[in-house]
């Protein structure tokens, strides 16, 4: 049995790869240790081989890990296993955002990232949410029943929650101003995809992927591409730095 | 020398005796002391006559200080700079000195935001904090400070830091056009005019041309020393070249020459031993774009750390600063300042417009060294770089070398998506 682990800055994703298929898999919350949080949580496993990706994947591998790949690297090669015919992933976590390309064998030809700041990103959906008291999992869809297109301006997190205050208190129904947050963070990925350029196949991974009104948004930004999100889209770095840890 | 007991040797008297915070400058002398053993004398199997470079950085709050000032009380001129426009063959010929003055660091940021506008380039507010907070000793030794107009932060700073200091301003044009050139040999001249006058004599005909060999040996020195380091296996760590780049800018030229050219030997001999600090199957890199001056080992620390080796620097700390010579012996005062001319129009900064003989030097150097790919850096806000970066990169899509822009600041706010972005790069090249 093969592991990919991830240790992102908001959770740890565990995946389990044997004879090509995905046998296991787990998510918990990063915490404060997150080396032993990674330890308990392979407890169950008896790995041949570990990958470890993720903000925490040289703590990993001081402790652990056999081996560390970059997450984009990982996305990589999760997305070209589950979904082959993609060539371009936005992967959105926790505090990064980035763009993959990949190549027909599913090689990464080029990426662009966030730099240090947060703007756009799941931490920032996070904030919105908590401001406009939506849980996390009922603010994706929430905004999709709104059809008002009011517009938030700012992409700093600070600055957007003042923002979103001033709507809140000006008296716009909490959906429009939820609707604007995630029109705010659509038009940042398309600007972000228009830079790099895109193929007319693109994934969504990592958590902000379950986020189905971003998803729409996006789709409903491009013509002549297909967005798909697989079925578990937290997990595609773990499984990517799985199946690297399968080819050692 | 080795990482536990290294130490950058304190001189409390002497920064007294030069209006230093004493107390404030020597925490950071420790703090730069850790930094340096732990960057630099943690690298394996480093050439042996790196030990002088160690030791220039050991003495560099002190030794060369007291050189600078036993200079000044024989009424040499000792003259500061950021800037590689500096004709530095003028103050050499007048007897003077010229240092790069401090300006890569976080620890400074701070006393320059009291003052400067926090959105500029961070070079301009290091460099001016360490003026501001006097925790330099470099900038209370010199005479003047040798200003230009390479970019609006630094011209506008130099209105402000001249209360401070005497800063003299040079006016370098923006274009290479014929009228610019004449600007530029009317401002050599008047800048000779200022350093004879500080020197109290003229610069001679004998003089210049002797400066002119000594710059020369210099830059072919480090031109040498470039060539060697293309050598792949690369017999010395990227890092290394750059602390010895940096030091170019504040250590006697005629001495620097000579320990560049020993390591050289030494370097020879480790290319016919095989020796190298290059991990089998590592990725090289070349860098290109802004300056990084002295501490600023951020991206090279990134790039190794990862188990790569940077093989150039296509930079104001790097190529740019020796790329070009100047023709010796040509005999006459006014044919010399305008070969002067030449050669320092030769500088490709893109503070010209345009200035596509850097996107031409950038592929040949890129071609030269043997890397796989290009980092270009760029610090925030620097304009004409940060904008120059999209011919770069397009030149280098239609050339297929892999590319990855970084800008940056001095701060370590982001070095674990620097990090990130650094070692996918690596991926990406090495596969």
């Amino acid at each position: 049995m093969f592991i990919g682990i991830d240790l992102g800055s908001r959770t740890i994703k565990v995946a389990a790869w044997q004879d090509g298929r995905l046998v296991g898999h787990n998510i918990e919350e990063s915490g404060f240790k997150p080396h032993e949080q990674a330890r308990a949580m392979l407890a169950p496993y008896q790995p041949e081989h570990i990958v470890a990706t993720g903000y925490g994947r040289h703590l990993a591998r001081e402790h652990f890990a056999d081996h560390v790949i970059t997450e984009i690297k990982a996305h990589g090669a999760g997305i070209n296993a589950l979904l082959p015919d993609v060539t371009t992933i936005v992967d959105i976590g926790g505090q990064d955002s980035k763009v993959i390309n990949l190549n027909d064998k599913g090689k990464v030809t080029n990426f662009q990232m966030n730099d240090k700041c947060a703007a756009g990103t799941g931490r920032f959906l996070e904030i919105m949410a908590a401001s406009l008291a939506y849980p996390l999992e009922e603010f994706g869809p929430a905004a999709l029943e709104s059809d008002q297109a009011v517009q938030i301006n700012s992409m700093c997190t600070v600055f957007a929650e003042s923002e979103v205050i001033s709507m809140k208190n000006s008296g716009v129904p909490r959906q429009h101003i939820a609707r604007a947050v995630h029109s705010s963070v659509a038009d940042r990925i398309i600007s972000m995809l228009n830079r790099m350029g895109f193929g007319d196949s693109i994934a969504f991974s990592g958590g902000v992927a379950n986020n189905p009104c971003i998803v729409q948004m996006v789709q409903d930004r491009l013509e002549n591409v297909r967005v798909t999100v697989p079925s578990n889209p937290s997990i595609v770095g773990a499984i990517g730095a799985a199946i690297i840890a399968s080819k050692k | 020398m080795n990482a536990e007991n290294f130490e950058i040797k304190a001189y409390p008297e002497m920064w007294k005796d030069l209006d230093m915070d004493v107390e404030r400058f020597d925490k950071m002398r420790l703090m730069l002391g850790e930094v340096y053993a732990k960057s630099y004398l943690t690298q394996k199997n480093r050439p042996s006559a790196m030990a002088y470079f160690d030791n220039m950085i050991a003495e560099i709050h002190g030794g060369r200080i007291q050189e600078l000032l036993d200079a000044k009380k024989e009424g040499k001129p000792v003259v500061g700079t950021f800037c590689i426009f500096i004709p530095e063959e003028i103050v050499l010929a007048a007897g003077g000195v010229c240092v790069g003055l401090c300006g890569g660091s976080q620890a400074s940021v701070p006393d320059a935001e009291k003052i400067l506008p926090r959105n500029i380039c961070p070079m301009v507010k290091s460099a001016f904090g360490f003026k501001a907070g006097n925790i330099c000793p470099y900038f209370q030794a010199v005479d003047f400070v040798y200003g230009e107009t390479t970019c609006d932060a630094k011209k506008k700073t130099w209105e402000i830091l001249d209360d401070m200091i005497p800063t003299y301003v040079m006016e370098i044009p923006q274009t290479k056009s014929t009228s610019a050139v004449n600007m530029w040999l009317s401002e050599v001249k008047e800048f000779k005019t200022k350093v004879e006058s500080i020197a109290g004599n003229e610069v001679t005909l004998d003089r210049l041309e002797e400066a002119v060999k000594v710059m020369n040996n210099k830059r072919k020195a480090l031109q040498r020393l470039n060539n060697l380091r293309h050598t792949d296996p690369t017999p010395i760590s990227g890092k290394d070249v750059l602390l010895i780049e940096q030091i170019a800018f504040y250590d006697e030229p005629v001495r620097f020459a000579e320990k560049v050219n020993s390591l050289c030997d030494e370097l020879e001999q480790r290319i016919a031993d095989g020796t190298t600090v290059q991990n089998k199957g590592a990725a090289r890199v070349m860098v290109a774009g802004v300056p990084m001056a002295l501490p600023n080992w951020k991206l090279h620390n990134l790039v190794e750390g990862a188990g790569a080796v940077v093989v150039n620097e296509e930079s104001c700390i790097g190529t740019r600063y020796y790329k070009d010579l100047m023709e010796e012996g040509i005999g006459d005062m006014e044919s010399i300042l305008q070969e002067l001319t030449r050669r320092y129009m030769q500088i490709d900064c893109s503070c010209f417009t345009p200035n596509d003989g850097r996107i031409d030097q950038v592929l040949k150097e890129y071609r030269e060294s043997g890397a796989h790919g290009i980092i270009h850096y760029s610090l925030q806000f620097c304009h004409t770089y940060n904008v120059e970066e999209i011919k770069i990169r397009k030149a280098c899509e239609k050339e297929g070398i892999p590319y990855m822009f970084i800008e940056s600041d001095y701060s370590p706010e982001d070095v674990g998506q620097l990090q990130t972005r650094v070692e996918a790069f690596l991926e990406q090249i090495t596969e």
